[in-house]
């Protein structure tokens, strides 16, 4: 009964938003809708995180190695090939390969927790010392110039799909940016629903258990984080469409850090958590940009460590949890409601997430 | 022949500062097994307290050795008691809140002294090798690092202090049925690690750019070594620090100072993944 509901306000949610993406350029002026498909790019990264945080147990603090590499390569294949459509598609494929090779050597020499944290920090750290370092005439891939620090100017953004001589307006690249996102979000909603996603959760659960039920916790791990690379790697070529641009900057760790805390605001373990967080914070962020009585460093730090302290399932969870206190008090609903809501449970917390990897 | 002598200066120099940088780290995290992320902040705190109380006239040592570790400690006691406290045995979320206490020291002291670069005059001298300079300083460092080491070794290994600190470090359970109070413990060893890590600040302040977003530019190093050295604060550190410092100073001799950080990244990748419980995990175990 609950979960029937839960599916159909989960569906209609979708309908929402599907509409709300169609129909956001006639309501909104365009530097608004500029700054909307912004959001947009990095709640497709925030969603990278929170599937293979959230729902695989592996809290990466490199995410923008992947987020980064995939600008770049958008960038670089944009240039060359002077058509969108194989960029897009390498963007994926690059980080994919590279977070294939990264997982396998993590996740085969069975690392975890915080050496987990710090290989995926260090190889963010290497990837912006390397690219930052490759300014002048000789650091160039096809016709693209890396051009070290001041990065790659001029990006061309996405076109119709094999059509470079029509480029996207910035109302089509919101619809673009928009329904990517929504895709995105569908896409791992579906894949958690699947035995795979199943899988993936149990091992988070518990590691041994697992194995002993038939299932190599190492692949599983590898292929979720995978999944996570490709997808970064899609935000990224969102990212640099948004701003033509692209720099060494995008692999810095305070990017990196910010991710965690849009997930950690919008509660671990959804999906819906961390796009909210990251709307949620990149507004804030924005909002205070412009003027000096708060600096933004300030503000996220002391929001921050509020809901480590005070509200560690973050917003979404929190905000379930009270509205199915509030309907179990009606006489007909049953002891196991919680349950069935979303497909991980609620007692996620990011130690205990953690703690079995 | 001068320039290996030059290279030694130099290897002996980052492999000090790199100590000094990670000690207070690595007290907090062999002791408690919690990951400091505004480590930087605090080195950043105590160069801002050596900056500025010398630009008040105290003598620079004074600032250096007495006021940045006394005014770090203070504030490492204070962020114990209100934060990490609750956060012992969660080492997920002892990070993710100490990330959001480092953006929140950074945003105050923006707030409170501008996005600028401060910066206090390098004390003692230099001296020639050949055709090549150096400075006093160098050394000065290096004698700092043994210093500390030495401290650090005889309160642990001689001292009623250290027989406690390294009780609980082992069982706390045991320890708190024994009359010692843990909470009491790690109070005092994080308000002792920040102490260490102000000092380590307010040695660096002469010789680095002051700004508030400094620690940035540390805490993934400190982060890295220590995880690297593992759980034994002094032998741990003292090995890995060695080994990227040194690996850090020579790569950049021979390539250029950006290969040379990536070459220790590179070589911290490789030293993970063999040893993943660091290189104190695997050779030095029970050891300091």
């Amino acid at each position: 009964m609950t979960h029937r509901l839960s599916l159909i306000a989960q569906a209609l949610a979708v309908a929402i938003a599907a509409i709300g993406i169609a129909l956001a350029p006639g309501y909104l002026e365009i530097f608004t809708l500029m700054q909307v498909t912004l959001f947009a790019a990095m709640a497709v990264l925030s969603l990278s995180l929170a599937f293979i945080w959230g729902y695989g147990g592996i809290l990466s603090f490199g995410q923008t190695a992947f987020f980064g590499l995939g600008g770049y390569t958008y960038a670089i294949a944009a240039i060359n090939f002077q058509d969108s459509t194989q960029g897009i598609l390498l963007a994926v494929f690059i980080p994919g390969v590279f977070a294939a090779i990264l997982g396998y050597f993590v996740f085969y020499g069975r690392i975890s927790d915080v050496y987990l944290g710090v290989i995926t920090l260090t190889v963010t750290l290497i990837l912006f010392n390397v690219i930052n370092s490759t300014s002048g005439d000789e650091y160039h891939i096809g016709t693209a110039m890396l051009g070290g620090f001041n990065g790659i100017p001029a990006v061309p953004t996405f076109n119709m799909p094999f059509d470079p001589e029509s480029p996207l307006s910035p109302e089509a690249s919101w619809w673009a940016t928009g329904s990517i996102l929504l895709i995105v979000y569908l896409g791992l909603r579906l894949l958690l629903a699947s035995p795979f996603g199943r899988v993936v959760v149990a091992v988070r659960e518990n590691e041994t258990r697992a194995s002993l039920l038939g299932y190599d916790p190492r692949m599983i791990r590898l292929i979720s984080f995978i999944i996570g690379g490709a997808v970064a790697g899609l935000a990224g070529a969102l990212y640099v469409n948004w701003g033509a641009f692209v720099g060494p900057t995008i692999f810095s760790l305070s990017l990196s850090a910010e991710i965690i805390i849009w997930i950690t605001i919008g509660g671990l373990g959804t999906l819906l958590g961390p796009v909210l967080g990251c709307f949620l914070i990149q507004y804030i962020v924005a909002s205070i940009g412009s003027q000096q009585t708060f600096n933004s460093n300030l503000v996220l730090g002391a929001v921050l460590i509020v809901f480590v302290l005070l509200l560690p399932k973050g917003l979404v969870p929190t905000i379930r949890d009270l509205i199915l206190r509030l309907m179990a008090k009606k006489p007909q609903a049953g002891s196991g409601v919680t349950a069935g809501l979303t497909a991980a449970p609620g007692n996620l917390h990011p130690a205990g997430a953690s703690s079995h990897g | 022949m001068e320039i290996y002598l030059i290279l030694l200066l130099d290897v002996i120099n980052g492999t000090a500062s790199l100590f000094l940088l990670c000690l207070g780290l690595a007290i907090i995290f062999g002791m408690m097994k919690i990951i400091n992320l505004a480590h930087g902040e605090f080195i950043m705190l105590g160069a801002y307290a050596t900056v500025i109380s010398t630009n008040a006239g105290i003598n620079i040592w004074i600032a250096m050795l007495l006021i940045a570790p006394l005014f770090v400690g203070l504030v490492g006691l204070l962020i114990e008691r209100c934060l990490i406290r609750f956060l012992y045995g969660r080492l997920v979320d002892s990070m993710l809140a100490t990330w959001g206490l480092s953006l929140l020291i950074i945003g105050i002291v923006t707030t409170v002294f501008g996005n600028t670069i401060q910066g206090v005059p390098t004390p003692l001298g230099g001296f020639s090798i050949g055709s090549y300079r150096s400075s006093y300083y160098t050394l000065f460092l290096l004698a700092m690092a043994l210093v500390m080491m030495a401290i650090v070794y005889g309160v642990m290994r001689h001292t009623r202090l250290g027989l406690i600190a390294r009780a609980t470090m082992q069982n706390p359970a045991m320890a708190n049925t024994l009359g010692i109070n843990p909470a009491r413990v790690y109070m005092g060893t994080f308000a002792a690690g920040a102490a260490v890590t102000g000092l380590a600040g307010g040695l660096l302040a002469p010789v680095s750019g002051i700004t508030p977003v400094m620690g940035g530019a540390y805490v993934a190093k400190a982060f890295i070594t220590v995880v690297g050295g593992g759980a034994a604060m002094l032998s741990g550190t003292l090995s890995a620090s060695t080994l990227f410092g040194s690996l850090n100073q020579i790569g950049a001799y021979f390539t250029t100072p950006v290969y040379g950080e990536v070459i220790v990244f590179t070589a911290a990748i490789v030293l993970i993944r063999l040893l993943p419980q660091g290189i104190s995990g695997r050779f030095l175990k029970g050891n300091l």
